[in-house]
């Protein structure tokens, strides 16, 4: 992230423009609300939000679970750019901060989206789940073996925390409702890299080897740019698509 | 009024909610769970630095078993588990690492050969087996003589949930996000489900089971500072309080994590001391070894976090604007490690603090982290006194942590304790005795109660301030219950939460905005959140003496004797502003492991009168027996406690079973799984 070069001190003002609006409330309208706190030492947007929360508004709707950078609850565009709010210092995005919800998700309210219902719905088609090969694993038993360079390899692709930043940072989403995203590429290339999962190629090709999979994505690859865990999205989407075109030929 | 009805309610969409669900919709009963926050985003997450499972495959922890793993876990409880559950725990957890495994968790596995590690802040090369590769992998941990600790780089939680979250959508098991449980259905005796907010439209809903179990997690929010998520307000254990029947177990016992990052409290992994790392303090000095030369800084929790304090009130803490703190010192662990091994916590570094734990030292300072107590149950994780009410994981007491809990065994207990009660669920729901004969009016009641319960907040005229409140309470729980505990604090604190208790009770709110509602959140949560403060305050008054992670300075002696029992705070009406409290002895002359000196820590306690006389039966015995799994089942059988499907032995690389015979063909659990050819 590219620091500012007025960073606020401690002490200094600091002003949060967040969008406000509640579909709950039939006298709600969208509107932009502004807030003054006062930098503090290693203050990050959960701090200040939580802040405005207690002190200032307390009807203002964000999420956050962990606020360690690690659930991927707190997703939302920060000065235009969507990214994880808890790991935000504001003096490396201050002193003037815009605040607006996900795009894509349904609004729940405030900076509050719905990405759970649509990671769930992306899990279910997608079938992102270990389809083992035989029914029962004897437990009791040694485990089945795995290189440990492919254990890693797996865990970096694991390690996506379904923020939803990649969806909010796509072109093809803002257009296709039913684009699967990065997140759902990068799904189906952690199961086909993983031994013990007995789909295949073909197989893959049937949930995402048309326009709303991974022929949607137009190559723009903010996805990869605002991605919170670096996962390799630009590498893993090419992959995908090269071993797709490849089905999709035949 | 609407109602929603199925056979097995789960409130808590973290590992051990999942895994108890997928238990009971395998064997045919159907389930729903209920969560705050989407299910893959539970504090279940945050667990970093690994699980215990005394799987044996590196090779330091070759000789480890169940065994092994069952005396570390008792003495890390001081004494305070149910050795029983602890055993069923040990026996369980191998096999939940391998069906993990199976469902694709990406354990870190072993590589044959030669490697470096960090051992006691010296660099070791040790030789893994060629009979290991490829097995999943064990790191060091506190409180342990094995490296014992499977993990996945340091997000083992994040991969355990992600593959148990996915199981749970594979096997359709419908997760109802962003609800909250506010109350219990019950009649006195029965459990009936319970009263459910939506968290988006404020709406309330009624939940009706055979069975409801809760699996909620962690309260560490009545403190200050904490390492858990701002969700674990313990409003499971809540509900369960205050239907004045169910009871919780031990809430005095809170765990202190030595490596919270100072000051915001967020968690940076034992596997760091684990793997090597060291504690410094203000002059550079590891300071660990010469309070604890046996296991230094990988002594328990409680005791590395008492020492670290203990330090820092010599004058050794590093003198910042925000207070004093230490140091944990992993720059001698390497880059490459850090970056592969230690990821998160580098990015925790990078993010929070603005500095690369490659180069520079971690600022840290202990931080609440672990609620011992829970909702107490059998070792079947059924209440008692309510039947029909379950519950596992860190929201259960059953009780395998009893004063300290050792890293490692949390995350091992969510899936553990899941694939137990999951069973023991089902059990339940399959007895026709059991078909819940539901009495609506009960159930309009109850509704209607937290209806009004809602306005009365909502639209009354109170003036007090629920976010003020709160602030005042973690600052009393932060103050004056906290790792060290006297006897004036303790009672000041007590008599601070009872006025704040009454408060609460004229609430007003300066938003009626409809729809979630966040102001109105908080301020139905408040009071729940008292009630547990004072359970764990008002417990902690009355437990004169020293036992894991509860130490009293004016009573430091662990006293057998007088206190080798559970608490139990039950919540007998809704006008009371003090839990009450009752206990139920341990039987010593039950135990596997006799009460001594846990290895660590202090060596002074006093005895229980039947300590000695159990301790020479033990010996007796182990001199009579040479096979550990005879030894075992004369001294304290418990395998009839375990579902059936759960029993039996662990394999192991030197403890290898006879070749399986062929396998038959069996059909794939997908059924709806099936291609046409085109």
């Amino acid at each position: 992230m590219s620091t500012p070069q007025n960073q606020p001190t401690s002490g200094q003002k600091i002003r949060l423009r967040i969008m406000r609006f509640n579909p709950a409330d039939p006298t709600s309208v969208p509107h932009l609300q502004t807030f003054q706190l006062e930098q503090t030492e290693g203050m990050t947007l959960f701090v200040a939000l939580t802040e405005i929360r207690e002190k200032l508004d307390p009807s203002l709707q964000f999420d956050f679970v962990c606020r360690a950078g690690i659930c991927g609850s707190c997703g939302m565009m920060i000065n235009g750019r969507p990214g994880l709010a808890c790991r935000t210092l504001t003096k490396n995005v201050g002193p003037e901060i815009t605040l607006a919800p996900l795009p894509v998700f349904e609004l729940i309210g405030d900076l509050s989206v719905d990405t759970g219902k649509w990671m769930r719905a992306m899990s279910e088609r997608l079938e992102t789940w270990v389809h083992m090969k035989q029914a029962e694993v004897d437990i009791q038993r040694i485990e089945e073996r795995m290189e440990p360079e492919l254990a890693e390899e797996l865990y970096l692709l694991d390690r996506c925390i379904e923020c939803g930043c990649c969806v909010a940072g796509c072109g093809t989403a803002r257009m296709r409702e039913d684009f699967v995203g990065a997140v759902g590429i990068n799904k189906i290339a952690r199961f086909r890299l993983d031994p013990r999962d007995g789909r295949t190629d073909e197989d893959f090709y049937e949930v995402i080897g048309d326009d709303s999979g991974v022929f949607g994505c137009m190559s723009l690859l903010a996805c990869h740019d605002v991605c919170p865990k670096d996962l390799p999205l630009q590498a893993q989407i090419a992959f995908i698509r090269r071993k797709m075109v490849k089905l999709g030929w035949k | 009024m609407k109602i929603v009805y199925t056979d097995v309610l789960v409130i808590g969409g973290g590992l051990a909610g999942l895994r108890m669900a997928i238990g009971a919709k395998r064997r045919g009963h159907d389930a729903i769970i209920l969560s705050l926050v989407p299910a893959k985003r539970s504090h279940s997450k945050a667990a970093q630095g690994g699980m215990q499972a005394s799987l044996g495959n590196v090779i330091k922890g070759q000789g480890d078993n169940e065994d092994v793993h069952f005396e570390d876990t008792v003495r890390g409880s001081d004494w305070g588990a149910d050795q029983e559950v602890v055993r069923m725990f040990v026996n369980t957890a191998p096999k939940a690492v391998r069906e993990l495994a199976a469902w694709g968790v990406p354990w870190s596995r072993i590589r044959r050969g030669d490697r470096e590690v960090v051992i006691n802040g010296q660099k070791v090369t040790i030789t893994e087996r060629d009979s290991a590769h490829g097995t999943v992998a064990q790191r060091d941990f506190g409180g342990t003589k094995k490296w014992r600790t499977c993990y996945v780089a340091d997000g083992t939680g994040h991969a355990m949930l992600n593959a148990v979250a996915d199981r749970a959508i594979a096997e359709s098991i419908p997760v109802h996000e962003r609800t909250e449980a506010l109350a219990l259905i019950h009649d006195g005796s029965r459990c009936y489900g319970a009263v459910v907010r939506d968290l988006i439209t404020g709406k309330l809903t009624a939940y009706l089971a055979k069975a409801t179990a809760i699996a909620t997690g962690g309260a560490g929010r009545i403190y200050r500072v904490t390492t858990n998520a701002v969700i674990c307000e313990g409003m499971g254990h809540a509900i369960a309080l205050e239907t004045g029947v169910a009871a919780l177990g031990n809430m005095e016992a809170v765990q202190f994590h030595p490596t919270g990052i100072f000051p915001a409290g967020i968690l940076v992994t034992e596997g760091c001391r684990g793997d090597g790392g060291l504690l410094k303090d203000a002059d550079g000095h590891r300071f660990m070894p010469d309070y604890e030369p046996e296991k230094k800084e990988l002594a328990s929790r409680d005791v590395v976090s008492r020492r670290m304090e203990e330090h820092i009130k010599k004058g050794k803490g590093v003198k910042s604007r925000f207070g004093e703190h230490l140091w944990l010192d992993i720059t001698l662990l390497g880059e490459h490690h850090i970056k592969h091994n230690l990821r998160e916590v580098y990015e925790i570094c990078h993010y929070f603090l603005g500095t690369d734990p490659t180069k520079d030292l971690i600022a840290v300072r202990p931080a609440q982290h672990y609620t011992m107590g829970g909702v107490r149950t059998n070792p079947t994780g059924e209440s008692p006194t309510l039947k029909g009410l379950f519950a596992a994981g860190e929201a259960a007491c059953w009780d395998m942590h009893g004063f300290n809990r050792l890293g490692g065994n949390s995350v091992a207990e969510t899936v553990v304790a899941g694939m137990i009660v999951g069973e023991y669920i089902a059990d339940f729901c399959d007895r026709p005795g059991n078909d819940a004969s539901i009495p609506t009016g009960l159930v309009r009641d109850f509704v209607a109660r937290e209806q009004s319960r809602l306005d009365r907040i909502l639209l009354g005229s109170g003036t007090e301030d629920a976010s003020a409140i709160r602030a005042q309470m973690q600052e009393i729980m932060t103050e004056k219950v906290g790792i060290f505990r006297t006897g004036k604090d303790l009672k000041q604190a007590v008599d601070e939460l009872q006025k704040l208790l009454v408060r609460s009770r004229r609430i007003g709110l300066r938003s009626r905005a409809p729809g979630a509602n966040p102001e109105l959140v908080t301020a139905y949560r408040l009071r729940p959140m008292l009630k547990l403060a004072l359970c764990v305050a008002y417990g902690a008054l009355t437990r004169t003496e020293s036992r894991g992670a509860h130490f009293r300075e004016d009573f430091p002696r662990r006293d057998d004797a007088a206190w080798l029992k559970r608490t139990l705070a039950t919540w007998k009406n809704e006008t009371d502003t003090l839990p009450t409290l009752g206990y139920e002895a341990l039987d010593v002359k039950r135990m596997e492991l006799p009460p001594g000196w846990r290895g660590y820590g202090a060596k002074d306690y006093t005895h229980h009168p039947d300590t000695a006389a159990r301790q020479a039966e033990v010996e007796a015995k182990k001199k009579a027996t040479a096979d550990r799994f005879e030894l075992q089942r004369t001294l304290m059988p418990y395998e009839q406690l375990l579902p059936e499907t759960l029993r039996g032995r662990n394999e192991r690389i030197d403890d290898r079973f006879p070749p399986a015979p062929p396998a038959e063909a069996k059909e794939a659990r997908e059924p709806d799984f099936v291609w046409e050819s085109e």
